[in-house]
């Protein structure tokens, strides 16, 4: 089966290098499919799970801002935040999470209720990758 | 001359002090390590981001973003990086130096610029000085992760989109070895000078190369400030070692000192006492 690399990559270091045989991502038009031989693309990335299809079994890998650069036989994926399933805090994303509600229900002013709602919408998207309901 | 017992004191306390002088450079150098190797994990991410950039600019020489363009300069912003602690040698006194130079230099008043200052003693300098300090950000951990100071690069570029200031020089120690980082100035915004790197691969842009300019050049300018947090960290555990170091190193020569005029003392008053007993016997005979 054809293959290609993925490589995920933070300020903080790289998180994910690795073959595989499909790479999905959510940009900001939408879920984006990726298979080997991809014509060179870059394309922005939202809040989502990246899944990464292998053979016979699927990782996820929870990405926030940045973007997506596709050559033929390697993506990359530059992200300013990004953990495997197994790197997640569980608890600590779901503390945010509730903070970002609380701060949703006060309804402050319109900034404060953006980034809380990016917050959310982050811890959210942390939770689902834990616990791979995607 | 000094007592015996002046001279034990001070060798006493001399030899504490370098205890802990010794084992804060010993603290230092392994903080150094660690600011190294996260300087390093940064090196990937910043390549890659510059390389997509590049090739977006290069290959699309009609796309434009407001990031980009040099428009004219009202308010300048200073962006200085330095340590919230003392004890690191001229780390800090050769940041403060070199911006106090550039802005005499550059401004006649100082409501042709603001800082932006990292660091307590960045802070504290300007306040004194009376400069207008538009954002300032202290107690950052030793080793940031890009969480820690999101904040402030967003804010720094941020009140650029908005027009609050034209263009943004950054200041900062970069790390050049364990006992060498210079001053470096670097012009973060307007993006004028993004040089193209040799491998430009063309690329499909989804959904347009404007938009994701929009996206990219935001991340691009915060991960250069980044950058330069990492290397101003490396350079100011550096230089904390080096500190450290000659602070034991002339500790140690001190002790040394005391130890020999002790010494010399110790045998003084020995040879005192025993022309003493001597003469007191040759009295009695």
């Amino acid at each position: 089966m054809k293959t290609i690399t993925v490589n995920i990559v933070t300020p903080d270091g790289p998180v994910y290098d690795s073959e595989v045989s499909m790479v999905i991502a959510v940009t900001a038009t939408g879920e984006m499919g990726v298979l080997p031989g991809h014509i060179p693309t870059v394309a922005p990335l939202g809040i989502g799970a990246v899944r990464l299809k292998k053979e016979n079994s699927t990782e996820l890998v929870a990405v926030s801002g940045g973007f997506l650069e596709i050559r033929p036989e390697k993506v990359t994926i530059l992200a300013q935040s990004a953990e495997t399933a197994t790197e997640i805090d569980l608890a600590r994303a779901q503390e945010s999470a509730k903070r970002a509600e609380a701060l949703l229900q006060a309804r402050k002013d319109e900034i404060d209720y953006k980034r809380a709602e990016l917050a959310l919408k982050r811890a959210m998207n942390r939770i689902n990758v834990y616990e791979g309901n995607i | 001359m000094a007592s015996l017992r002046d001279i034990k004191t001070r060798i006493t306390s001399t030899k504490k002090t370098s205890q802990i002088t010794k084992a804060m450079q010993m603290v230092s150098a392994s903080k150094l390590n660690k600011a190294e190797m996260s300087a390093k994990a940064f090196v990937p991410y910043m390549e890659k981001i510059q390389d997509v950039v590049a090739s977006i600019a290069a290959g699309s020489s009609d796309v434009s973003n407001p990031m980009m363009m040099a428009r004219p300069v009202k308010k300048t912003a200073y962006l200085v990086i330095t340590s919230d602690r003392g004890l690191v040698g001229g780390y800090n006194s050769n940041i403060l130096r070199t911006v106090m130079a550039k802005i005499n230099e550059r401004h006649t008043s100082s409501d042709e610029f603001v800082i932006l200052s990292v660091g307590r003693k960045g802070r504290d300098f300007f306040a004194k000085k009376g400069y207008n300090i538009i954002e300032s950000s202290i107690g950052l951990p030793d080793h940031p992760a890009f969480a820690d100071i999101k904040e402030i690069t967003r804010k720094a570029v941020g009140m650029f989109a908005d027009g609050t200031y034209d263009e943004v020089y950054m200041y900062y120690n970069h790390y050049v070895s364990a006992i060498s980082q210079e001053v470096t100035e670097k012009k973060v915004l307007p993006l004028t000078d993004i040089q193209p790197t040799g491998s430009t691969a063309s690329y499909e842009f989804d959904p347009s190369a404007e938009v994701i300019l929009e996206v990219l050049l935001p991340q691009y300018a915060e991960s250069l400030i980044f950058g330069a947090l990492l290397d101003g960290k490396a350079s100011e555990h550096a230089a904390s070692m080096t500190a450290m170091k000659s602070a034991t190193d002339n500790a140690s020569e001190l002790i040394g000192d005391l130890t020999l005029v002790y010494n010399r003392a110790r045998q003084a008053a020995i040879t005192q006492e025993i022309t003493e007993i001597v003469g007191g016997a040759a009295a009695l005979e």
